[in-house]
């Protein structure tokens, strides 16, 4: 197993690697500064703070996008976006309108800051939906929070966790080898740990 | 439909790596280290921790980073450090040792801009303005800004320093009653109401509380998010304390949505 947590200068990659030594795995993980930092990957982590134009421009600056791209779309290496690390695998986000990846198809909109205060900050109760990936959806599950925008998928099916804020929105994705968390599983106690365990067993 | 639930946060005077309690910013008992503390209060599930380095501004010294990270080895919920935070270098270096927010107080009164630059550089999720307001009939508001551990009146009307510092892109604020700190007699709700009704970003409310009571009186009568405990835990001056888990059941019991304390041993608890 080779765990990789992509280090640009606005994420809490740190913060990701401590919940990953947390569970046993901090010796099979390294941080990603290079694209050669992805050579035999098995698990790739995108984690995020700031906003999706900061981040693009920081993966873009350190030319990782061809070789992250190589690993997760044609080699199956498992990925777990995090917060902004998730939000810009959508094709665009209206925060300072942002052309992002594009892996899955649909867009990151704010939160109507008439109704809600924004950002969302701190724990809500996430709700899987079945799929193989959860086995024991359905139970109340609580994870933390801290976001302006959240994702807009087009295809129903990346929908893996949804939770309320000014209505229903989508918490968590998956498709395949893709996963990404709108709430940060560095920071959401047990819960998260737990989650990020079975990210890193799969 | 919106689920997102009430935060408990403990808050943590610092003095040289111990935890210590004061009454009105006064005589400060020793209480653990912060690290044992925060690590305490992580396994009792509480929602988040701030801490204040407060004899860092005084001192001019810098945060204690290796403090920083030490917490942020054992704790996994997000933790606020503030005091001794002087430029984005600070910020930068505070946020990349583990902690997931930056607390600026007296140093944004005497330039308002860092709170802008720290938004900017950072996302203004990582900037939360921690203020000290209390009570003077000639402000307009009805309170004044007061800084440097509470000594120094600003001649700032508190909710004009509110709206300005959201205008500046704080992502949140900790907004504490001088007058009712460490008095236990419950949170100044008057205060609490008017802020949140001023500002849009999430409040934090502080001062006052000694009783569970005091907390679902907060969330039930002013829209604050969350709610700022300390001396309820764990302060050797109280005559109890009491547990993060009996807090939350009492608010949950009276109709507060709290994230529910979770027994992650008793119950099978696994995903994929």
């Amino acid at each position: 197993m080779n765990v990789r947590i992509i280090d640009y200068k606005a994420g809490n990659a740190p913060s990701v690697f401590h919940a990953v030594e947390r569970l046993g795995y901090g010796e099979s993980t390294r941080f990603a500064r290079t694209a050669e930092d992805f050579d035999g990957a098995t698990h790739i982590i995108l984690p995020g703070v700031g906003s999706a134009k900061a981040t693009m421009e920081s993966l873009r600056g350190l030319d990782l996008i061809p070789a992250l791209e190589e690993a997760v779309l044609k080699k199956s290496v498992c990925f777990l976006g995090v917060c902004v690390g998730m939000q810009i695998l959508f094709e665009h986000s209206e925060e300072e309108n942002a052309d992002c990846l594009g892996w899955l198809e649909g867009r990151v909109v704010k939160f109507d800051n008439t109704k809600v205060r924004v950002p969302q900050m701190g724990w809500n109760q996430v709700r899987f939906v079945d799929s193989q990936a959860s086995k024991k959806s359905g139970e109340d599950r609580y994870y933390y929070f801290v976001n302006s925008y959240y994702v807009k998928p087009e295809n129903p099916s990346d929908i893996w966790a949804t939770a309320f804020y000014n209505g229903e929105f989508t918490a968590a994705v998956h498709r395949g080898n893709i996963y990404g968390t709108q709430f940060h599983i560095e920071k959401s106690g047990e819960s998260g740990l737990t989650l990020l365990k079975g990210f890193l067993d799969l | 439909m919106n689920k997102l639930t009430k935060r408990l946060i403990a808050c943590f005077d610092i003095i040289g790596g111990r935890v210590t309690k004061a009454v009105n910013f006064q005589d400060n008992i020793d209480v653990d280290s912060a690290e044992t503390l925060a690590e305490k209060l992580y396994e009792a599930q509480i929602d988040e921790l701030i801490f204040y380095d407060i004899t860092a501004s005084n001192e001019k010294r810098k945060i204690d980073i290796e403090m920083v990270k030490k917490v942020a080895n054992r704790v996994f919920i997000p933790f606020t450090v503030g005091g001794g935070i002087k430029n984005l270098d600070d910020m930068y270096e505070t946020l990349k040792a583990g902690a997931e927010k930056i607390s600026v107080d007296s140093m944004a009164v005497r330039n308002p801009q860092i709170i802008r630059e720290g938004a900017r550089e950072f996302g203004s999720q990582c900037i939360v303005l921690s203020t000290q307001v209390k009570r003077e009939s000639k402000m307009p508001s009805g309170y004044e800004v007061y800084i440097d551990g509470a000594r120094l009146a600003t001649g700032l009307d508190a909710l004009d320093w509110l709206k300005q510092v959201e205008e500046l892109g704080a992502g949140e604020i900790c907004l504490n009653s001088i007058d009712n700190d460490g008095t236990l007699n419950g949170y100044d709700l008057r205060l609490m109401k008017m802020a949140e009704e001023a500002v849009n970003v999430p409040l934090i409310a502080s001062g006052g509380a000694g009783e569970p009571e005091h907390l679902r009186v907060l969330f039930t009568e002013t829209g604050s998010q969350a709610a700022i405990i300390s001396s309820m835990l764990y302060s050797p001056r109280m005559s109890r304390n009491y547990s993060v888990r009996a807090l939350k059941d009492e608010l949950q019991s009276a109709g507060i949505n709290v994230r529910p304390f979770f027994n992650f041993f008793e119950k099978n608890f696994e995903f994929f």
